[in-house]
């Protein structure tokens, strides 16, 4: 994996809440503009490591982060790193769709506003709406409440709202678990589409999913003492066919949690 | 499903049922005791006073004649104390409210403060009447004024709205406040873009029940000095004052027939006052709630 | 165990598919056996029995296929299942030379004795053997016996030119047998192809092992 452009990469990243640790010693590298999948049974911290990303873990008071995270070569977690500007960076869109109880207009224009954007609003929104393939629904009724779209569009609108503030990175958490299946491909052929332009992580349950959709996809499994650590990281066309670690493969085949 | 007979699982349905339509009727009987209750002092207060509210009764001041007795002073006094009370506490409550929920959560001092907070709210009313006599009238020097006695009703009501707050802040759901901080809002940010206005309607509810408890307090004013017989209207937030329940009470202890229906009459009035207070209360409540769905 | 049911459906299509090589090594045998001692019903036999063999491939290939729709396998899972299609072909194919042997008998017939190559008997047994080993090879998943398999076929090859050379000699000696000797001629081909395929099997063994796909390289080659 030498030679590659990585836009984010962690090293030695352990996490601790309190004095439990949750994550241990990842070394990770995600790729830029591509689809990087992170997969593990349940509790093996996949949702936390993601957001160390994003600096998300500041928000829970118990929660301490060791090692580095590096964005573009800058330690996020260094002295003088402002947490709001890296989320300008690194956007996040989560399991549960959570538009906010605003018009659509207005949710995807808040990140824009809170940020200070001078610039021709309407068109900020229309061109996220675009981008997240959502324009051609809602362009008739930007002022209609968010809450009034169905599942599948509202999680399209949370992209589009990240995608307002013009980040480089796009963190999903799960994002097409609370979804039906036609939503679901919907939102994986526009992430398809994104990894273009954005870099996008996506934690997910799902291994189909992750087979699908990742470009390289990381593993992470729990041990006994309930830590989480990564397993095995590389291309997903080889993680699914062949992997090298036998955890891999017997999580990947069902044949454990 | 053979578990019990036939025969027998019927009678126990039978008698489910019976008991299902007993409840139901028990609780019909309730409401109707508590409306009646209502009714009836409704009717009887109408009775009474319906007669004496005229334009003279509105813009009068009290008088020793019953048929020239007025109210004006007593309404300007208690909507001016009250809006002093509801200013006071809803800025001091919402203050509190967001800095117990947002800021110092989990902290041993937001936990003694909650606990303390719900202690104050069952402190006799008198308690505040002495409480503000002693640091708003004398300390302050603020005399027996309108600004005091708007100060001391804040106290007493303070409570409600730091409870009703912290409840409508808390309510509002963490996935809302995730989302702002990760679209790269800080703290103050997300508070003020997206907790208080989720949280409006709630606190709305709880300023409009601060202000109906204030409207109708009588003994921590009188402790602190209104008067209660008044011949001018309050001019200033540093004059004297009186209220309506003062002067109602002030009606029903004369001897004369006369003040009965005069104090009906001022009962009435003030019901209206709550009545219209709440009902723009609850049409702002509303209007924000309709905002957002 | 989590998945009880999918692994018990993949034992026994391997078994089955096993099965479907025991059935194809008996064609081989009994069409060999026609061919040497001109019996001509054992012959019709193995022709008739060919449908047997290309039903059975046609019955794996439909469970293979709805297994993959219907479990998603991933990794091992998806590699056995890719196996067990390729070598249900290969050994329907391996079955179609065994009855294109039986026919020859057929067409040869009771005519005038003409010997049987005895090379074609041998390299008909090493087919056989390779036939089995590279079955056990999967049964097993043994890639050292997958790799003997491509061993073997050096040898069926070298039988092949020999045998070949054998019978243009006769071809030349004696005019009259010409007939009879393209017909060997192609039954030494069927052989060959017979033994090819097995090592076919071999590399399908190697792939669901390894994950290599790919000609086979001996494994001082391997890098």
């Amino acid at each position: 994996m030498q030679d590659q452009d990585f836009i984010l990469q962690t090293r030695g990243l352990s996490v601790y809440y309190d004095t439990k640790k949750a994550v241990t010693d990842v070394d990770l590298d995600v790729v830029r503009n591509r689809i990087t999948a992170i997969i593990g049974p349940s509790g093996c911290g996949k949702s936390t490591l993601l957001r160390c990303f994003n600096r998300m873990n500041d928000l829970i008071p118990s929660a301490r982060v060791e090692g580095q995270v590096l964005f573009d070569g800058l330690d996020l977690y260094g002295h003088d790193v402002d947490p709001t500007e890296i989320r300008y960076e690194i956007g996040m869109v989560f399991q549960r769709p959570n538009p906010f109880p605003k018009t659509i207009y207005d949710n995807v224009a808040f990140g824009p506003r809170i940020n200070g954007f001078q610039g021709n609003l309407a068109e900020l929104v229309e061109r996220s709406l675009v981008r997240a393939a959502l324009w051609d629904e809602v362009k008739d009724r930007l002022n209609a409440s968010a809450l009034s779209l169905s599942g599948g569009q509202q999680q399209r609108l949370c992209i589009a709202r990240a995608l307002a503030v013009e980040p480089r990175v796009i963190l999903m958490d799960e994002p097409c678990s609370a979804l039906d299946p036609i939503a679901t491909l919907a939102i994986e052929e526009l992430m398809r589409e994104l990894s273009e332009d954005y870099s996008i992580v996506i934690v997910t349950h799902n291994m189909q999913q992750a087979a699908r959709v990742s470009h390289y996809t990381a593993f992470l499994m729990v041990e006994e003492a309930r830590v989480g650590f990564l397993v095995e990281f590389g291309e997903s066309r080889q993680i699914f066919t062949n992997p090298e670690d036998e955890r891999t493969e017997a999580y990947i085949t069902g044949r454990f949690g | 499903m053979a578990v019990i007979p036939q025969s027998e699982f019927q009678r126990r349905q039978a008698r489910r049922k019976w008991m299902g339509r007993a409840f139901h009727g028990l609780c019909l009987l309730s409401v109707c005791i508590a409306l009646g209750m209502l009714a009836v002092l409704l009717i009887y207060l109408l009775q009474q006073g319906v007669t004496g509210i005229d334009w003279s009764f509105l813009t009068s001041f009290p008088s020793r004649h019953s048929d020239k007795a007025g109210i004006k002073p007593a309404m300007l006094g208690s909507i001016y104390v009250v809006l002093v009370a509801g200013v006071v506490s809803f800025t001091l409550g919402v203050a509190t409210a967001l800095f117990l929920e947002e800021y110092a959560t989990r902290s041993k001092f937001a936990t003694l403060a909650k606990i303390n907070i719900a202690n104050l709210a069952g402190v006799p009313s008198i308690v505040y009447g002495i409480l503000g006599l002693q640091i708003f009238v004398h300390s302050m020097h603020l005399g027996n004024s309108v600004l005091a006695g708007g100060f001391t009703l804040a106290l007493l009501v303070l409570p409600i709205v730091i409870v009703a707050a912290s409840e409508a802040v808390r309510a509002v759901p963490p996935s809302l406040r995730e989302g702002s901080y990760a679209l790269g809002a800080t703290r103050w940010q997300v508070i003020w873009r997206m907790v208080i206005p989720q949280a409006f309607p709630g606190i709305l509810t709880g300023v409009i029940l601060a202000v109906s408890r204030a409207i109708g307090e009588t003994a921590p004013l009188i402790a602190m000095g209104a008067l209660t017989f008044v011949p001018f209207t309050p001019d200033s937030p540093l004059s004297r004052f009186t209220v309506l329940p003062i002067q109602i009470f002030n009606w029903t202890s004369r001897p004369q027939e006369g003040f009965r229906e005069t104090a009906a009459a001022g009962i009435i009035v003030l019901l209206v006052i709550l009545l219209v207070m709440n009902a723009g209360a609850v049409i702002l409540r509303n209007r924000f709630q309709n905002k957002w769905e | 165990m989590v998945r009880a049911d999918f692994d018990r459906s993949l034992e026994e299509l391997e078994a089955e598919l096993i099965g479907l090589g025991e059935m194809v090594e008996k064609a081989i045998v009994k069409s060999m056996d026609a061919l040497e001692r001109r019996d001509l019903a054992l012959a019709y036999e193995v022709v008739a029995e060919d449908d047997q063999i290309d039903e059975k491939r046609f019955e794996l290939e439909e469970k293979c296929i709805n297994l993959i729709a219907t479990q998603q396998p991933l990794a091992v899972d998806l590699r056995t299942l890719l196996a067990v299609l390729h070598i249900a072909v290969e050994l329907e194919r391996m079955g179609d030379y065994a009855e294109g042997i039986g026919k020859i008998c057929m067409i040869i017939g009771e005519d005038e004795p003409v010997e049987t190559p005895q090379q074609l008997g041998q390299m008909a047994r090493m087919g056989v053997a390779m036939l089995q080993r590279s079955l056990k090879s999967l049964m097993d998943r043994d890639t050292d016996l997958a790799d003997e398999v491509w061993d073997s076929d050096d040898e069926v090859d070298a039988l092949y030119d020999a045998v070949c050379h054998q019978i243009f000699l006769d071809m030349g000696q004696n005019p009259k047998t010409i007939e009879a000797a393209t017909h060997f001629l192609w039954v030494a081909h069927d052989l060959e192809r017979i033994a090819d395929r097995a090592t076919n099997i071999a590399e399908r063994v190697i792939f669901v092992v390894t994950g290599r796909i790919g000609r086979y390289k001996p494994p001082g080659e391997l890098n």
